[in-house]
């Protein structure tokens, strides 16, 4: 029943969304990961990033990409956590801090052996309009001990524009949604996150849509 | 609904003939070079097919859905250039009430209220933005941004429903009709794009504007200008109210207009460092970049026409 509401929701809401409201431009969209285990590390500024991000995956394969939430907000209501688990099937993530890293990524590490695709925010939080927070160190644990699992890096740039943090007036924009080549994670973790800022900022490069302030152009 | 005048029903026969014959072409071209990659040529010449398919549908159901569509196309169009230029972000709401404008430049155009049509978008619409911008209170960068939007509304609204507009023109032209106008100026413009491209790869040699656009020779812009014109005044006594050697004059028009727009466009892009302002038609990159030429031929056609016959 949900796995029917999912797929109606993508198809008649999420796709005609992103479709007309939006407009994407998708530079290398076959470098999605068709099978898991595999993690997709997008940058963060809008509620639109999960969905425009799902929307680019088949409907059939919808029910095995889960993104990585924070349960601080997404559960914080009933109605939301039921739409942000059955319908979105968000893993919830425990931000708080305090919570032993193994016992964090707990279900994230089932959910990859179950060769799902996870999507990872690792900048943690949506932060400022079209801005880049620090990348954190969520990635290298969640994949100690699973070095051959990929990381797809993926910017979006324009979302922010559309739907920033604490607004709720949607304005049509284009936007750009770049994929990048597979990494894995090795080396000291340090490392991993400082390889990644500098994919991410490399693919930022090749958007077509620009705003004042760019940190990136 | 499906009532076409005999006139515009050939015209629409011919094109999907050139279309045809285009993808004849291409098929042959594959073939005979088997090695080589024409992703891109079948790219445009399919999508030249939904473009026209497209139009012809909306044209034949009525002059509404064609309106419609026009406002469709006004709306990807202002999408397009608000996102290529550096907008501010404290601006996200003035820019909501740009769009709020195609709908109503367009319920303008459907009711033939001609004044308000003509006034709507430079007088009201810019007298309103800046002082929505004003409310928002920000004003570091506050002239450039007034200008950005007037401009964007320029070009994708006002002049984009010039095309919407013929459609609501009394059709003097009784074997052609209102969306024989439309055929015309369409056909026209774009032929002139594809009759500069090709005379400029067969014989151009000197540069008319190489720091925008390296691939505009004087040769090209010559050879298309007269083979336009002279397609133009064989085309207009069939298609529109005007006599042939009116239509030589539109097809001056047309091609110089066409020929302004298209290099107007190329210099946004240029100042952007990008090569097409989206990716929303395979093969031919966004609206903007199919409806360069269209945005100056529009206006400037429908105002030749409208001062000679209306």
């Amino acid at each position: 029943m949900n796995r029917i509401l999912k797929v109606l929701f993508f198809a008649l809401i999420v796709r005609p969304l992103v479709l007309i409201g939006l407009g994407l431009n998708i530079i290398n969209r076959n470098g999605l990961p068709r099978t898991g285990p595999s993690v997709v590390a997008a940058n963060h500024n809008s509620h639109l990033d999960t969905l425009v991000l799902m929307s680019l995956f088949p409907l059939a394969k919808l029910h095995r990409v889960r993104p990585v939430a924070a349960a601080d907000y997404f559960l914080s209501n009933r109605f939301r956590s039921w739409f942000s688990q059955s319908i979105i099937g968000i893993i919830p993530l425990d931000r708080t801090g305090g919570t032993d890293t193994d016992v964090l990524f707990e279900t994230c590490r089932q959910a990859l052996d179950r060769n799902e695709i996870l999507i990872l925010f690792p900048e943690g939080t949506r932060g400022d309009p079209e801005h880049m927070s620090r990348v954190r160190k969520g990635v290298c644990h969640l994949l100690s001990g699973r070095e051959q699992t990929p990381v797809i890096p993926v910017v979006m740039h324009g979302l922010g524009r559309a739907l920033p943090r604490g607004e709720a007036l949607f304005v049509p924009f284009n936007c750009d949604v770049v994929v990048g080549k597979p990494m894995y994670v090795e080396g000291r973790s340090s490392q991993f996150v400082k390889l990644l800022t500098e994919t991410f900022n490399e693919l930022f490069t090749h958007c077509l849509t620009r705003q004042e302030d760019d940190q990136y152009v | 609904m499906f009532k076409i005048p005999h006139n515009s029903l050939i015209a629409m026969g011919s094109v999907f003939g050139l279309l045809v014959l285009a993808t004849t072409s291409r098929l042959i071209l594959a073939a005979r070079n088997p090695e080589k990659d024409y992703t891109e040529l079948r790219q445009r010449v399919q999508s030249w097919w939904w473009i026209v398919g497209s139009i012809f549908v909306v044209l034949c159901i009525s002059r509404g859905a064609a309106i419609a569509f026009f406002s469709f196309l006004s709306f990807l169009a202002l999408k397009e250039f608000l996102s290529i230029v550096p907008t501010r972000h404290v601006d996200r709401r003035v820019i909501f009430w740009a769009y709020l404008a195609i709908p109503m430049q367009y319920y303008w155009v459907h009711v033939g209220w001609y004044g308000m049509f003509i006034v709507f978008v430079p007088v009201y619409l810019f007298l309103f933005l800046p002082m929505r911008m004003v409310l928002i209170g920000e004003t570091d960068g506050f002239i450039k941004s007034v200008a950005l939007l007037h401009w964007a509304a320029m070009l994708t609204v006002f002049c984009i429903s010039h095309i919407a507009y013929l459609l609501t023109l009394k059709p003097l032209n009784a074997d052609a009709g209102s969306i024989g106008l439309v055929l015309f100026l369409l056909f026209t413009t774009q032929f002139n794009d594809i009759c500069q491209y090709i005379w400029g790869k067969m014989i151009g040699r000197h540069k008319i504007i190489p720091r925008v656009s390296p691939n505009k020779t004087w040769e090209g812009f010559t050879g298309g200008f007269v083979t336009t014109t002279i397609c133009s005044g064989w085309l207009a006594p069939m298609l529109t109210p005007l006599s042939m050697r009116e239509g030589l004059i539109a097809g001056v028009i047309i091609a110089g207009g066409g020929f302004i727009g298209d290099v107007v466009i190329s210099s946004v892009k240029r100042d952007l460092r990008i090569k097409d302002s989206s990716q929303l038609i395979p093969g031919h990159g966004g609206v903007l970049d199919r409806m360069d030429s269209l945005l100056y031929t529009a206006p400037l056609f429908f105002h030749y026409t409208y001062y000679l016959c209306y």
